[in-house]
């Protein structure tokens, strides 16, 4: 099987120290009817090659809209980008043209999304659309580009691939058309994966097929992988590390043993003891009370205080800073190691 | 944990540290659980129209010219049906502002009373075609089967006659020797109703189609509500919206019909003075005194625009999606 | 065990594939095709399976909310598929649903008030026309929402807080039996907690029995004293909770459990994973035999030609029902006991 042809000298860009993608101090409005909603609040990530970032959240907390800023397809407006950089292999994509992005988007940093049957346009067959990103990033002829077509549908395992490069998507199950949609993000090689979601619109044994494909994929081509979810569970079965988000913010991070073990934030902890457990018999179900804040409207202080058991008085007037309780673990409480010491 | 656990499954109980702080937690919770007073859809959708300037300038017009069909003397102390034939198609002057057509007649006191027919044209034909449209949209919509097939054969029926033919063969056959005003109004609404309703039906249909499926249907079912009931409280109001907004629309629509079936000659009659009416009698003066034709198609373009101004306007309030 | 509330027998829902112009019926989609089962009084039953298996039409038509194909119903003695649109109007008093979906499932130009109290609208004689008002907030309250907001619109309130507004209209006229059709999936995971505590509360308060149908086998194993697991119509395997999830004897049951994710990173490679070849087949033109043989990697001919029942089987010491030719417990998940840790 002949893989993807790829000319080296076409990468121009080489993470240094494998260091991929650095996220400073990232902020991000939205200006509503409501008033202006602070989506992102001075977010940090990191990303080295071949590891999995998983950025946790429910929704509202702002995981998604970090993938789109990063991935550059934020709308804006209603969005705006209201500080910080983004630097991929040391350069900052904010401060790049519109042209150079999109010389970035597909080849360097491509995306998977929740929804396939919408990612995909219906009225061109799959083979044909994945095809195109060959014959514009890579200047093939139309039967070339259909060859890689057919190479990449077989190497994400879809049956009878050569005779269903002309099938369209709505012919397609959800599970295959998640993995057509994983050969269009990997086609050109790109160095990071950002997956928004990938498997919360399918059945339980389809998520664990595609889960396993990525991390496949991912470790044959060193990727980096960014994996945006509320799951618990599948976050801890193929993370590295996690950044926990809360109200447009981080407000833990730390190796994935680490904070299953042992959170260090109150948030963090409410909701691993709120999740019911396929291997636990007669759990108890701790339940975080409230809601989410809204974000045109943010208490003051720390933003998860009004749900917090743990909340003091500072805790409603000072807003706490995402600091190290111990070393290779952060979190942004003013309790944390109360938190972290049970 | 257990024994916070407990403490905290509920919504509004969350576990504070002391009384201030719970004073303090109560008024976030409350802000953010829901926001402010309560607020229907509808009237979401009013304070939307409010802020919309092409609701007012729509408005404003649509009121001037409903007064004039309410009570035309408030515009002019003229008498339209009294011609002075030595004065025949005199040019517009301080005595008549927009002159005098081939019999004499002052055309902006005709303007004025010419109103009346298209308002009440366009109301009246507009009302038929949403009431029957969307009892026969729902009927179909919602029971489906033998009663949907019925209506919307029906409904195709009419759909695929033109309506100018239909009206043409319709007034002409039925017209009698002499009609009175209203009953020349009654005709012409009909000829509308007839063959505008299915328009309606069929949007009434989609929408009703879009809204069964919902859960709040299923729950109302599954309560014993009757079909009458589902009917009424939970398909009919979500599902008017689209009927609402198409039907302003017609409004304006069904005004130019009329004036384009006077205009040929079947729609309106002398002595009923109608805008249709009056270009039809100043198209032949169109070289030699264009003021008889114009001012009655200003007119008819300025009442047929605001209604569709206002129909837009109601159609970005109700969805503001479609803009 | 408690006296069973709800028998269902055989019932069956075939839908008609129309095709041309004539619409002449050329297939049947058969969503349900023959699930028998019985709720006891104050149980969970719960209901798991795939998208596609049938558990919402099944859960649909134990509220006669579709008609039957065949089978029998029976509430408490009655038979629901027998009863005349009158007679089952008085029934629903008895048996109530809560839906998926809290954004489609309240009726938007409704005040929470309205939502509430139509339960006492279509059955008058429940509640005094002068008590409504209070009954209804007396509801709010039971289930955890501010009694004042009576007059707000569902729009106004968060996918969990509309979900209460659900729960309390189901059990407005006082069920014994609330059909649950997936009443946490749409929800955030901490609010799903919310709903999940406030669910089991209101079982021990006012004594409902649930059938609580889900996708998610956690939250399944977490609410139900009993689980039946579905594939293609049918249900594949029928037991107490604990039977189900640790000795699962039915193939599909065992990779379905061996397929969800555990929210614990030291279990990471050390589960057994049993991976499902191919897509579930369609439910217009399921296998012949066993409908799970196509994805079976126990299947044997006699698994192609014959259909195997539910029965009692497995390893003769403990046996529950299960739809398997060749049924064999085997322990998939390492189950910790967290019944005597808790307060």
């Amino acid at each position: 099987m002949t893989t993807v042809t790829t000319d080296p000298s076409a990468k121009q860009y080489r993470p240094e120290n494998g260091r991929l993608l650095d996220v400073e101090e990232l902020h991000v409005e939205f200006h509503t009817q409501e008033g202006v909603a602070r989506a992102l609040n001075g977010v940090n990530i990191y990303l080295d090659q071949g590891e999995t970032l998983a950025i946790l959240g429910e929704s509202g907390s702002g995981k998604s809209v970090t993938a789109q800023t990063v991935m550059g397809i934020l709308d804006i407006p209603p969005a705006k980008i209201t500080g910080g950089a983004i630097r991929y292999c040391g350069q900052d994509l904010l401060q790049m043209g519109e042209e150079q992005r999109r010389e970035i988007r597909g080849p360097e940093i491509s995306m998977i999304f929740q929804d396939a049957l919408s990612a995909l346009n219906p009225v061109f067959p799959v083979g044909w659309q994945i095809a195109e990103m060959f014959r514009v990033h890579r200047g093939l002829n139309k039967s070339d580009a259909l060859d890689q077509a057919v190479h990449l549908m077989e190497r994400v395992q879809i049956p009878g691939a050569r005779d269903r490069v002309k099938a369209y998507p709505h012919q397609f199950s959800g599970g295959m058309r998640q993995r057509i949609m994983i050969a269009m993000a990997i086609a050109l090689d790109p160095a990071v994966l950002i997956a928004d979601e990938p498997t919360t619109a399918l059945d339980v044994t389809v998520q664990a097929q595609i889960m396993g494909l990525l991390k496949e994929l991912q470790e044959e081509r060193q990727m980096g992988l960014i994996l945006i979810t509320h799951d618990l569970g599948v976050v801890a079965d193929v993370a590295d590390r996690i950044s926990v988000m809360y109200a447009g913010r981080i407000v833990e991070k730390a190796a994935v043993h680490d904070i299953y073990a042992n959170p260090a934030h109150p948030y963090t902890e409410g909701l691993l003891a709120s999740i019911p457990r396929l291997d636990r018999k007669g759990q108890e179900l701790y339940a975080i009370g409230g809601l989410p804040p809204n974000l045109t409207r943010m208490p003051p202080g720390c933003p998860f205080h009004p749900r917090c058991g743990r909340a003091r008085d500072i805790c409603s007037s000072d807003d706490p800073d995402l600091l190290e309780v111990v070393p290779g673990r952060l979190s942004a409480c003013h309790f944390s190691e109360e938190v972290l010491n049970g | 944990m257990t024994e916070t656990s407990r403490h905290v499954t509920d919504g509004e109980d969350v576990a504070p540290t002391d009384d201030s702080q719970r004073a303090m937690v109560d008024e976030t919770l409350r802000a953010e659980g829901d926001i402010g007073e309560a607020r229907s859809l509808t009237q979401d959708a009013w304070r939307q129209l409010r802020r919309s300037p092409l609701f007012w300038v729509s408005a404003a017009m649509i009121t001037v010219f409903v007064l004039m069909a309410v009570a035309p003397s408030l515009f002019t102390s003229l008498d339209p049906a009294k011609g002075d034939l030595s004065r025949s198609r005199e040019t517009p002057n301080a005595a008549a502002w927009f002159g005098r057509d081939l019999q004499g007649y002052d055309i902006f006191a005709r303007c004025i009373y010419g109103a009346r027919a298209s308002i009440l044209v366009g109301v009246f034909a507009t009302l038929g075609t949403s009431v029957v449209g969307s009892v026969t949209g729902m009927l179909a919509g919602y029971f489906g089967g033998l009663a949907d097939t019925l209506i919307s054969r029906i409904g195709d029926i009419f759909f695929a006659i033109p309506l100018l033919l239909g009206a043409i063969v319709f007034l002409s056959s039925f017209r009698g020797d002499d009609p009175g005003y209203f009953q020349v109004v009654f005709q012409v609404v009909l000829v509308l109703v007839v063959f505008g309703w299915p328009s309606i039906m069929r949007l009434m249909r989609s929408s009703v189609l879009q809204i069964k499926p919902n859960d709040y249907v299923s729950a109302a079912r599954a309560l014993g509500a009757s079909p009458v009931r589902i009917l009424r409280s939970h398909v009919f109001p979500n599902a008017v919206a689209p009927v609402i907004v198409v039907s302003t629309i017609n409004l304006g629509v069904y005004i130019a019909v009329e004036a384009t079936l006077s205009f040929l000659g079947i729609g309106l009659i002398p002595p009923t003075i109608s805008w249709g009416v009056m270009v039809s009698d100043g198209l032949p003066l169109l070289r030699a005194s264009p003021h008889v034709l114009l001012f009655p198609a200003v007119f008819l373009s300025l009442a047929v625009l605001a209604f569709i101004m206002f129909g837009d306007a109601v159609r970005d309030a109700f969805d503001p999606k479609s803009r | 065990m408690a006296e069973v509330v709800l028998e269902a027998r055989d019932i069956v829902k075939h839908y008609p594939i129309k095709t041309g112009v004539l619409r002449r019926t050329t297939g049947w989609v058969k969503a349900v095709d023959g699930v028998s089962f019985d709720l006891h009084k104050g149980e969970t039953l719960g209901i798991v399976g795939e998208s596609g298996c049938g558990k919402s039409t099944l859960g649909r038509m134990l509220m006669r909310l579709e008609e039957p194909t065949s089978g029998s119903l029976q509430f408490d003695g009655v038979d629901m598929y027998a009863q005349s649109t009158s007679d089952m109007r008085r029934l629903r008093r008895d048996i109530q649903i809560v839906f998926q979906d809290p954004y489609t499932s309240l009726n938007p130009r409704k005040t929470v008030g309205d939502i509430v109290g139509e339960p006492f609208d279509i059955h008058p004689d429940v509640v005094p026309k002068q008590g409504r008002r209070q009954r209804v907030q007396e509801l709010l309250d039971l289930v955890g929402l501010n009694p004042e907001h009576i007059n707000r619109y569902p729009h106004q309130f968060s996918g969990g807080q509309r979900q209460r507004i659900g729960i309390a209209r189901g059990i407005a006229l006082n069920p014994k039996v609330l059909i649950c059709d997936e009443p946490v999936s749409a929800l955030d995971v901490s609010v799903q907690a919310q709903v999940v505590n406030l669910m089991e509360k209101l079982q021990d308060e006012l004594g409902l029995a649930y059938v609580f149908i889900a996708h998610d086998l956690s939250v399944v194993r977490h609410i139900s004293d009993r689980v039946g697991v579905m594939y293609l119509g049918k249900l594949a395997e029928l037991g107490e909770e604990d039977e189900v999830y640790t000795r699962p004897t039915h193939p599909y049951t065992q990779a379905l459990l061996s397929a969800v994710p555990v929210p614990d990173p030291v279990l990471r490679g050390k589960r057994e994973q049993i991976v499902l070849e191919g897509d579930v087949p369609s439910p217009a033109n399921p296998p012949t035999g066993c409908r799970f043989h196509t994805r079976c990697w126990k299947a044997q001919d006699r698994c192609t030609t014959e259909e195997p029942g539910l029965t009692m089987r497995g390893d003769g010491v403990a046996e529950h029902l299960s739809a398997c030719h060749f049924a064999e417990a085997r322990a998939v998940v390492e189950t910790t006991d967290m019944s005597d840790h808790s307060g």
